[in-house]
């Protein structure tokens, strides 16, 4: 699942604020002359690569921090080893059942109520929307979800726009429990993908391949239609990938140029249980939920925060950044100036050649300098 | 070792200690091995370019090419011996040595006009059109006593570069 880009054609994998990572402090002494020594000592260009080789903040983003371990000890390691027990004998099966049976009477209610009811009635919609918003709660029932919700619940009213910070599919379930959002998502393979042709699009979700350039324009194109009908607000993850709730990437700007209201979401995980990052080059998704229906629990947290509106005179990236702050600090995560879809693709040769300019600029104005 | 499941035993953390004179301590070791491992994703026991390149800060680097020369296809052991010149413990005229390796790509054990201006041309692309280079690069060495025909080998670099306050120093982390 991702967020999206909704710019035109083409790979704009920018950050904005990337400048922080520029200041380049070769040739630290600008107004003296230009030496022999200045120009070959390369020490500050190389030291930031081998910074980046040891530590770098996006490779920091992905990591899923494995559980503290706490069965160390004679006395703990049985009860360490009953709780498997209890979690793989009977709690699994248990939730296994849940989730058979949660998806049976799904169907059952579904496929008539979809099938038979001709036509875009309301009541069709609504009852369509309830039993997504139903499944939804099996879901989170299916991994003892401990969810607390903070501030007002969602309205239904079109127009709106949520945003939130992505860790994982679950969070789309999570928030969908509450209200049938329209979901904007990455095209997935197997029984996910689906759900998402047979069920979810009838929620009036939009699905995208984030490889596929084409892909951008259609997505900006089907988003403008949805938020100008009087249609169920949208949910979108702007960072376009998972993050392991530690951190947040760039936001892309295509939810903060439609012009509605923008309502951010934050969501934090509490990983005393289970880290529920999902690491989908590591994991299927049915791993991944797997991982969640054997643990304790899932905690997290979700707040609704203020609807947030473009200020006069802000640009799109600006305002997502504005959102950006706001979800990361009441989340409590980090920011990093990197584009999440470094994953699939290079940085862009520019801030390459912003380094270049830089270095360029000053080894010509001290030469000048004589 | 290379394996990326493994563990590092106390022998093979002192051997790759001894590898890289003692650059590093022990913890820093396993830190750097459990960061290798990371980048290693293929678990070939080695990391490629394409995995270097997978790294966003380093793919911006201008001299990131150039590096991927000396980088492409270490093992942890050599791996960690090319990140010794960046530590704290390493000795200025090591460090020296290291920049001079990073021009002296084809270890000819001495770096000519051309060899510097590759350089030069990394750091500045199109910013610095080919005659400025060669301008500021003649210029300054003559200012230095040297002529465009000569060519400088590792103890010039250490009369060059001895007397300056070389920055280059990482930290490794440790958690």
């Amino acid at each position: 699942m991702a967020g999206l880009e909704s710019s035109s054609a083409g790979i704009d994998v920018d950050p904005p604020n990337i400048e922080d990572y520029l200041t380049s402090d070769a040739l630290h002494q600008p107004h003296k002359k230009l030496q022999l020594k200045d120009l070959l000592d390369i020490s500050p260009t190389l030291t930031e690569a081998a910074g980046a080789i040891v530590d770098d903040s996006f490779t920091r983003c992905f990591k899923s921090n494995p559980p503290e371990p706490w069965n160390w000890n004679v006395y703990l390691f049985p009860l360490w080893c009953l709780g498997v027990v209890v979690r793989y004998g009977i709690l699994f099966p248990l939730r296994v059942m849940t989730l058979a049976a949660g998806w049976i009477v799904f169907f059952s209610a579904f496929l008539p109520v979809h099938y038979l009811m001709k036509g875009q009635n309301k009541w069709k919609n609504n009852i369509e929307r309830k039993l997504v918003e139903m499944i939804c709660s099996v879901f989170v029932a299916s991994w003892t979800g401990v969810v607390r919700y903070h501030g007002p619940r969602p309205s239904m009213r079109p127009q709106q726009v949520f945003v939130a910070n992505h860790t994982s599919m679950i969070d789309f379930i999570i928030l969908e429990q509450m209200a049938a959002f329209a979901v904007i998502m990455q095209k997935h393979p197997g029984w996910v993908g689906f759900l998402q042709t047979t069920i979810l699009e009838s929620i009036g979700s939009i699905w995208f391949n984030r490889t596929e350039a084409k892909d951008r324009e259609v997505v900006a194109r089907k988003l403008r239609e949805h938020t100008e009908g009087d249609n169920n607000p949208l949910l979108i993850f702007p960072e376009g990938t998972c993050v392991n709730n530690d951190y947040t990437v760039m936001f892309k700007k295509g939810a903060f140029e439609l012009g509605c209201a923008v309502c951010p979401v934050a969501i934090k995980y509490n990983k005393i249980f289970v880290d529920a990052f999902w690491n989908s080059k590591k994991q299927s998704f049915t791993m991944h939920l797997m991982r969640l229906m054997t643990s304790w629990a899932v905690v997290c947290d979700v707040w609704y925060l203020e609807p947030q509106y473009l200020k006069p005179g802000e640009t799109s990236i600006e305002f997502a950044e504005r959102v950006r702050d706001m979800i990361s600090v009441r989340a409590g995560l980090r920011k990093v100036p990197w584009d999440g879809y470094l994953k699939y693709f290079r940085p862009s040769p520019k801030l390459t050649e912003r380094k270049q300019q830089i270095f360029a600029e000053s080894v010509l104005r001290r030469l000048e300098e004589k | 070792m290379g394996n990326t499941s493994s563990m590092l035993t106390q022998y093979d953390i002192e051997e790759v200690q001894e590898h890289c004179n003692h650059a590093f301590s022990q913890q820093e070791i396993v830190s750097l091995y459990h960061r290798f491992c990371q980048l290693d994703r293929s678990g070939g026991g080695f990391v490629s370019s394409d995995e270097f390149l997978s790294v966003p800060e380093f793919a911006v680097n201008p001299l990131s090419q150039r590096l991927l020369r000396m980088l492409d296809g270490l093992n942890f052991k050599e791996f960690v011996a090319f990140l010794s010149a960046f530590s704290s413990r390493t000795s200025l005229q090591q460090k020296i040595e290291f920049i001079f390796k990073v021009y002296d790509l084809d270890c000819k054990g001495k770096v000519a006009f051309n060899d510097m201006l590759s350089v030069l041309r990394d750091l500045t692309g199109s910013f610095m059109t080919e005659q400025q280079r060669q301008k500021v690069l003649t210029h300054v060495l003559e200012e230095a006593g040297y002529t465009k025909d000569s060519s400088l080998a590792l103890s010039d670099f250490m009369k060059i570069l001895g007397n300056s306050e070389l920055k280059m120093d990482v930290e490794v982390p440790i958690d």
